[in-house]
């Protein structure tokens, strides 16, 4: 699948999938997020840098799948200012060498968002350590239990507001 | 009759492998459900070796994470420290002198020969040859030698630094690498008179521990395990950085996906990355090793990137956020060996044990870099 092709195929699914912040920084409304971003490999390290609602992951997850891509990271981002966290699915193609970057966005106060280890089984450790890390439950997950933590570990470290 | 011949007699146990075990190379646990000698599930259990880089990444400035990528795959620690100073070097907009992608390349490679020797021994050890360990490690003592004499540390290198090399290479370690590229492809014939020829290691590789190219592909897996799956992927030709662009080399592929496919990926790769070298000495011309105006105090503006690097093992790669101040707003560290690992559960199903470990061998893992 060419990057049009997952343009047209992810912006079908990106739509509304622009998430401005729920509470935006006091006197600043939110900059507009567009859903689907072609950008400049040599800048960004990615192709494409695609946006949906933490509903439609799998939906993404599916089209990567079908496009032939492979999973090669998760990564949690906590904006503490917007009250939320960022979870970013990086993907690339072992056949074109292109990487696409899927974003979500959830809210702080209920981190949800649905597994993707049905498509890619890589996905479960990803996502493992991303709950390890954030305490961002994987709805679906069959085994979200601390992975790189002590198995008795109730903290997520890389919250912002983790021991300071 | 008895009981047991009339019906299906099954029985599992369980058997704690690690955390301290030989064939681990280091902390690594697995917990094997064990149907006689075969394997029922094998659920890896790691994090013994976590010390939370990512954290340490946000709570400090740039510079003074740069010793840290050295501490997670020391095997091999030049990559991480490539993977981490090109992804905030692309964050900041600062561009590397010629010479000093060079020196990047050179060193890389030669930390990609030691990391290939170290792992050929190792892996020798848990099929149950003890000799060719000492034939690698000498080979890898001269390029421990060669890098100490220019970054001044044998092992947990950091060498590079935002903007080129901290230090410019000497005639004496030109003459000496070449002189050790001479040297090490004179003994690769010995290497595979020793290994690839041997009966009871063909007998313990040839077919032992297929990794379907499909499978590689569901978990993410990169480096010498695809590419012994068949797949030709390497980040140095998918997304070329530093000076690969300027060199003539080849990815060697096997299509067997087996553990020998694995070993003969690694032995043809020490080939090419020979050849990189001396390609990339031909090519170094005299000039800066440091970009100018880097200020000491970095502070990228506002932004994400993502930057890959085909490290010994795979792609390792780190994603940088930066907020604008002096410190990482997020820093993530992927590593090849989480990923490579992951796919273990899966392959080792159905195996006997001792055959699974020597497709734990092939995987080549280094457990703190799967840690972090």
């Amino acid at each position: 699948m060419t990057i049009q092709d997952l343009t047209t195929r992810l912006g079908e699914i990106a739509q509304g999938g622009a998430t401005p912040p729920v509470t935006p920084t006091e006197g600043q409304p939110a900059a507009p997020v567009a859903p689907v971003l072609e950008t400049d490999h040599a800048k960004r390290g990615t192709d494409l840098d695609v946006t949906v609602q933490p509903d439609r992951i799998q939906d993404a997850a599916r089209i990567m799948d079908q496009g032939g891509y492979t999973l090669e990271a998760i990564t949690g981002v906590d904006w503490i200012a917007d009250k939320q966290y960022e979870v970013v699915y990086d993907f690339t193609s072992f056949a074109s060498g292109k990487r696409v970057a899927v974003r979500t966005r959830v809210p702080r106060d209920i981190p949800a968002l649905p597994s993707i280890h049905a498509i890619f089984p890589g996905a479960n450790w990803h996502e493992r350590e991303t709950h390890d890390f954030f305490g961002i439950k994987f709805s679906g997950h069959p085994q979200l239990t601390p992975l790189l933590l002590p198995e008795d570990a109730t903290f997520h470290p890389l919250r912002k507001d983790f021991g300071t | 009759m008895s009981i047991e011949g009339q019906t299906i007699h099954r029985e599992t146990f369980v058997v704690n492998l690690g955390p301290q075990h030989p064939a681990t190379h280091g902390v690594l646990r697995i917990k094997l459900t064990m149907d006689g000698e075969y394997i029922d599930d094998a659920e890896p259990v790691i994090g013994y070796g976590h010390r939370m880089h990512e954290k340490m990444g946000e709570n400090r400035t740039y510079a003074k994470f740069l010793p840290n990528t050295a501490r997670m795959d020391y095997v091999a620690a030049m990559f991480n420290t490539h993977g981490y100073v090109c992804a905030v070097e692309r964050l900041a907009g600062i561009t590397v002198p010629e010479r000093a992608e060079y020196i990047r390349v050179v060193t890389a490679e030669l930390n990609r020969l030691a990391s290939h020797l170290l792992w050929a021994g190792a892996f020798l050890i848990d099929l149950g040859g003890f000799t060719p360990l000492l034939y690698t490690f000498d080979d890898r003592e001269h390029i421990l030698d060669l890098l100490e004499s220019v970054t001044g540390a044998r092992l947990t290198f950091c060498y590079y630094r935002f903007g080129g090399v901290c230090n410019d290479v000497d005639d004496q370690f030109v003459a000496g690498t070449r002189e050790f590229i001479a040297r090490l492809r004179s003994r690769m014939p010995m290497y595979h008179a020793l290994i690839t020829k041997n009966i009871i290691f063909r007998k313990r590789c040839e077919g032992i521990g297929i990794i379907p190219a499909e499978t590689c592909r569901r978990y993410g897996a990169t480096g010498p395990v695809v590419r012994g799956s068949g797949i030709a992927y390497d980040v140095r030709k998918a997304e070329p950085y530093s000076a690969y662009p300027q060199l003539n080399f080849n990815i060697p592929v096997y299509p067997e996906a087996d553990c020998m496919a694995r070993y003969l990926v690694r032995m043809d790769e020490m080939m090419e990355s020979m050849r990189i070298i001396e390609q990339a000495l031909d090519l170094m011309q005299p000039g800066p090793v440091m970009a100018e105006k880097v200020p000491k105090m970095l502070k990228p503006p506002k932004g994400d990137c993502y930057f890959n690097v085909e490290s010994a093992r795979g792609s390792f790669g780190v994603r940088a956020i930066s907020d604008g101040t002096d410190k990482a707003y997020r820093l993530k560290l992927r590593s090849p060996c989480f990923s490579n690992m992951s796919l273990f559960q899966e392959c080792s199903r159905g195996m006997l044990l001792a055959d699974a470990l020597a497709l734990l061998g092939s995987l080549d893992l280094v457990i703190p870099d799967m840690d972090r």
